[in-house]
């Protein structure tokens, strides 16, 4: 501790505490950011009893100093002297969790939630458990707001005596006045319910539960649903009818489809936690109400569910479930007025063939695929191709195929180059489940009009797309298809599509090898080392670079090493860069 | 001014009205029964309207919705001419018929992403029929019978809670009637003044820290401008804590420009009020003030420029320093017309004679950042400004302007020294920090 001391002598408290108060708020914020070298130059004694207290008095910032402040102090226990002294942490945090500021709020709050373990059981309720009450009882709804993300961490390790206090306190709060505090009760209910003793789930979480979801205010009451999936997990199956099913069902009905959203996204949590006999008798008639809401919002919502909610339905009942009650509004779905609600349900409708198996999908479920793949918006075209996989499993592509040639086809040929982007990168995939015949027949021109896309980013794609394509089909396919093609481009008037020539030698030449890439691509890169634009010449260096180490080395030695010599000493200085670097890393020099 | 308004605005409809009337063939309210019928019948149209129609359905029960937009003409026409009409049973049925129409969740947002300055905000579909219960519900609230001892029984606290969330209706024309229909309650409802105000709050700070997003702000701001008019005086702490804990984050929002015109109206009508306020509004400005968005800054210093308007002397003295700080930051702002707004207050008679009065304290303020950017600022037109703004200071105080110039370089020089010192500090607490984290890897356990 001597050689503490004597640093301590070199940092007076006035010139760090300057740095903390200087006028510009970029440095103050840096100084802030860099609290804990402060408070190790001051040793832990002085940052207890200069530095925090200067802390919690005298600041007075912006938020942003603010937020950098409380997140520092969630890392300070070790700096103040361990879990022995941690509630010294509590009164600048105390005051950071009341200020406006959500965020910096938020962080103070996660901050005493972090610093609340390092307490003992005594000093958490000597010194935490009161702040939490100061809070929860503070006069500005902010402090009230902080305290109820702080209850759940000191209730299971406090006496039983203090616990009645903090049940009662979170009741409180839960029937407040204002209602940014009774979102943020809502929002803390599930995790609060979790550490009660189930007696007290049963006596208080509940009548809270079904009081704040039936709130005044949507914004409450949808808070209240998610709450309601936890309680629901933490109860026993013999209760959940009697204590949460009731309101849960209202919240289903509820005008507001805000609400009726929120049930609809949680779902899938929600027959998990009740259960398959709710599921079957209560939350399969629910389900079909949001598939059919009036508000598209909701139906998008459901409709994401759609595969998840059959899948997790109870084994002996699921077939006849799904085919006599879910299905009929899937059907319906499909057409939708809102596109939101087609493209959410094409993302998982395929994901039912392996539920329903061979039969049932040729039969029911294929009609739909193959209506959703002539569907007017772009992206259900694209979520039901996306999700090919699924369905070649069970029935095989080829069913599909005489549909989604022109579905392909369209897509391929999208105004909006994001969708020809999003196609390009299902290429592999169709690729391999069509077959190669397939593919050369009808696929493979697609393929190569990419390459001469008037999109950059389309080229590039394509470009990547072929090597895909040739990890798939072999060097001989290759060879013997999409190279000639390649190459041929090499001569075309346009510079940008003679650089795609090279582009696309760079990615082919690993994949087709070194005698393909010797005999057939290297020619043709070196004639285009006497192309008159400049780009195309510093690419041939970079392309040499590149298709290096798939050459032998004397064909590096005797043909490489001269072309890159001459480009070198070209006229143009990036020709001259890039084929220096070529040189340097295929060690010619 | 607005009444005067709607009012011409209310008769230009209602010669429309009575041409749609003349045409109708069912019986009429007004001129085919006789007087003592009269309530009776009103009140059963009163229930008749209760039926609410899908709008979105453009072809669905066309006959009805138009017997409903004639049967809501006639109440409009009834409500109008005072003739007795205002039986008590009349106000629950009243109440309810506007309750069961404009009442109702509103609908999410088109486009997802709704930008208020970019997007056409989506109609009510349900507009011809909505409109006229508005229309009917504003005269009726007008009407020289209306008793609000009687309707404080129907219009309560659920009501006014119900009315104020339909202020973010993305219609314009449904907030525009919202805005004279919370008028008229807040005027003639005291007992539900305070309820009134607390929950403008909370909306507020809802659309500050959580959501971002109300599309009733500015007509909330409009209503309370006329609101905060009527405080007495001196003012409650409720009121100033509205101001300090409401108004002022409020400043923080991203789409400002919406209500801006609205709020700083508000912010300077507190401070005719009482002028002792103007440190804790000047100072939350500057707390607030615009860090990336130059739009945003150019509205402030308009905002600003509007307080000082009204500033008493004593007053400016207590903020001039953090004040001119910001100022100096403005002028020297490589965004021309942040620097052009602040360089404007030069032009403002008043402004200057509080900075003439207290020059030898803005002076030296302001002196460096117009003497850097008067040979920096890319833009001529500032150049040129602050070439004014040099030579009024000089004219000012000639003395000091010559001291700071002499100054000038030895003061940088004095600055540049200063910072090279934190750097050193900062260094050698980082190299301390190494040693010691070295130390610890070695000898404390963990």
């Amino acid at each position: 501790m001597a050689g503490a001391d004597s640093d301590d002598s070199l940092y007076p408290i006035a010139v760090l505490i300057d740095e903390l108060r200087n006028e510009d708020v970029q440095l103050r914020l840096n100084s802030i950011k860099k609290l804990s070298t402060i408070a190790l130059a001051l040793g832990v004694e002085r940052t207890r009893t200069e530095l925090l207290p200067f802390l919690t008095d005298t600041i007075y910032d912006e938020d942003e100093v603010l937020l950098a402040l409380a997140e520092q102090l969630g890392n300070f226990t070790m700096l103040v002297g361990g879990p022995e002294y941690v509630h010294c942490l509590l009164p600048p945090l105390e005051s950071l969790a009341t200020v406006e500021e959500t965020v910096v709020r938020d962080k103070a709050v996660e901050s005493l939630r972090k610093i609340s373990h390092e307490h003992s059981p005594v000093d958490l309720e000597v010194h935490f458990e009161p702040l939490v009450k100061r809070l929860a009882s503070g006069d500005w709804f902010t402090s009230r707001t902080s305290a109820c993300g702080l209850f759940s961490v000191c209730y299971p390790r406090v006496s039983s005596t203090v616990k009645a206090e903090i049940r009662q306190h979170f009741r409180t709060l839960c029937s407040d006045d204002t209602p940014m505090v009774r979102r943020a009760a809502a929002s803390k209910l599930g995790e609060f319910a979790k550490v009660l003793e189930l007696e007290y789930v049963k006596s208080d979480i509940i009548s809270l539960f079904t009081a704040l979801a039936s709130d005044e205010q949507d914004s409450v009451r949808l808070l209240a649903v998610e709450a309601g999936v936890s309680i629901a997990t933490l109860l026993p199956q013999e209760d959940l009818e009697a204590l949460v099913m009731p309101t849960l069902r209202q919240a289903a009905e509820d005008k507001s489809w805000r609400v009726r959203y929120m049930v609809a996204d949680k779902f899938s949590d929600l027959q998990k936690a009740v259960g398959p006999e709710i599921t079957k008798n209560d939350l399969v008639p629910a389900f079909q109400n949001l598939l059919k809401d009036c508000e598209a919002e909701v139906r998008a919502a459901a409709a994401n569910k759609v595969k998840e909610f059959c899948e997790n339905l109870p084994e002996d009942s699921r077939e006849t479930i799904i085919m006599t009650h879910i299905l009929p509004c899937v059907k319906e779905l499909v057409s939708d007025t809102n596109q939101h609600v087609k493209s959410a349900l094409a993302s998982v409708i395929m994901g039912l063939s392996t539920i329903l198996g061979k039969d049932n999908t040729i039969e029911h479920l294929l009609p739909l695929f193959l209506a959703q793949l002539k569907d007017e918006c772009p992206e259900v075209r694209l979520n039901i191709i996306s999700n090919l996989d699924c369905v070649n499993e069970v029935i095989g592509i080829r069913q599909l195929s005489q549909s989604l040639l022109p579905a392909i086809v369209e897509l391929a040929e999208d105004a909006k180059w994001r969708v020809r982007l999003a196609i390009i990168e299902y290429m592999p995939l169709l690729a391999g489940q069509l077959g190669v015949e397939f593919f050369d027949e009808k696929l493979n021109s697609l393929c190569m009009a990419w390459l001469v896309d008037h999109v950059y980013a389309i080229r590039e794609a394509a470009t990547c797309n072929l090597m895909k394509l040739v990890e798939k089909f072999g060097a001989e396919w290759a060879q013997n298809t999409i190279v000639p093609k390649v190459l041929g481009m090499a001569n075309d008037p346009n510079y940008l599509h003679r650089m795609t020539t090279l582009f696309c030698i760079n990615a082919l030449s690993e994949v087709c090898g070194q005698e393909i890439t010797t005999k057939h691509m290297l020619p043709v890169v070196f004639k285009m080392s006497n192309d008159q634009v400049a780009n195309v010449r510093f690419n041939v260096a970079k392309s040499l670079q590149k298709i290096g180490p798939v050459l032998d080395s004397n064909c590096l030695q005797t043909e490489v090493k001269p072309v890159l010599e001459k480009l070198a000493s070209d006229q143009d200085i990036d020709v001259k860069y890039f084929a220096q670097e070529a040189i340097s890393v295929l060690s010619l020099a | 001014t607005l009444t005067c308004q709607q009012v011409g605005y209310f008769s230009g409809r209602l010669q429309k009205f009575n041409t749609f009337s003349q045409m109708r063939v069912c019986v009429c309210l007004c001129t085919d029964v006789s007087a003592q019928e009269q309530p009776e019948l009103f009140l059963k149209k009163l229930q008749q309207c209760c039926a609410v129609f899908d709008f979105m359905d453009t072809l669905s029960d066309l006959k009805m919705k138009e017997y409903k937009r004639s049967t809501l003409n006639e109440l409009v026409d009834y409500v109008t001419v005072s003739r007795g009409y205002l039986t008590e049973q009349a106000y629950p049925e009243v109440v309810k018929m506007v309750s069961y129409n404009i009442f109702r969740t509103l609908p999410p947002s088109d486009s997802n992403e709704f930008d208020p300055e970019e997007d056409e905000p989506t109609l009510e579909a349900s507009w011809p029929h909505l409109q006229l219960v508005y229309e009917f519900f504003i005269r009726f609230l007008e009407s020289q019978e209306f008793q609000p001892s009687i309707a404080k029984k129907y219009i309560d606290q659920k009501f006014v809670l119900q009315l104020l969330e339909l202020f973010d209706s993305e219609d314009p024309r449904e907030r525009d009637y919202l805005k004279t229909v919370l008028h008229r309650i807040y005027g003639k409802f005291l007992g539900l003044r305070a309820f009134i105000r607390k929950q403008i709050n909370n909306i507020f700070l809802r659309f500050v820290y959580e959501t971002e997003h109300f599309n009733g702000v500015a007509e909330l701001l409009e209503i309370l401008g006329s609101i905060i008019n009527g405080f007495a005086l001196p003012l409650k702490a409720e009121h100033k804590q509205f101001l300090v804990k409401v108004l002022i984050p409020l400043h923080t929002v991203r789409s400002l420009s919406l209500f801006h015109a609205q709020l700083a109206y508000c912010i300077v009508q507190f401070l005719e009020k009482d002028p002792a306020l103007t440190e804790p509004v000047i100072g939350g400005l500057l707390k607030f003030w615009p860090k990336t968005c130059s739009q945003k800054e150019v509205m402030f210093l308009g905002e600003l420029e509007e307080i000082l308007d009204v500033i008493e002397p004593t007053q400016f003295v207590k903020i001039q320093d953090p004040l001119f700080k910001q100022i100096s930051k403005c002028v020297s702002s490589p965004h021309f017309q942040v620097a052009e707004r602040a360089l404007y207050y030069w032009n403002n008679e008043y402004i200057m004679s509080l900075i003439e009065e207290n020059s030898n304290v803005i002076l030296p303020i302001m002196f460096t950042s117009l003497y850097r950017i008067s040979k920096e600022h890319w833009n001529p037109a500032i150049v040129a400004l602050v070439y004014n703004v040099l030579k009024a200071f000089m004219e000012m105080n000639s003395t000091l302007f010559d001291e700071l110039t002499s100054t000038y370089k030895s003061d940088r020089q004095r600055e540049k020294k200063k910072e090279k010192e934190r750097e050193e500090l900062w260094k050698r607490l980082e190299d301390l920090e190494l040693k010691r984290s070295l130390q610890s890897d070695g000898i404390i356990p963990t």
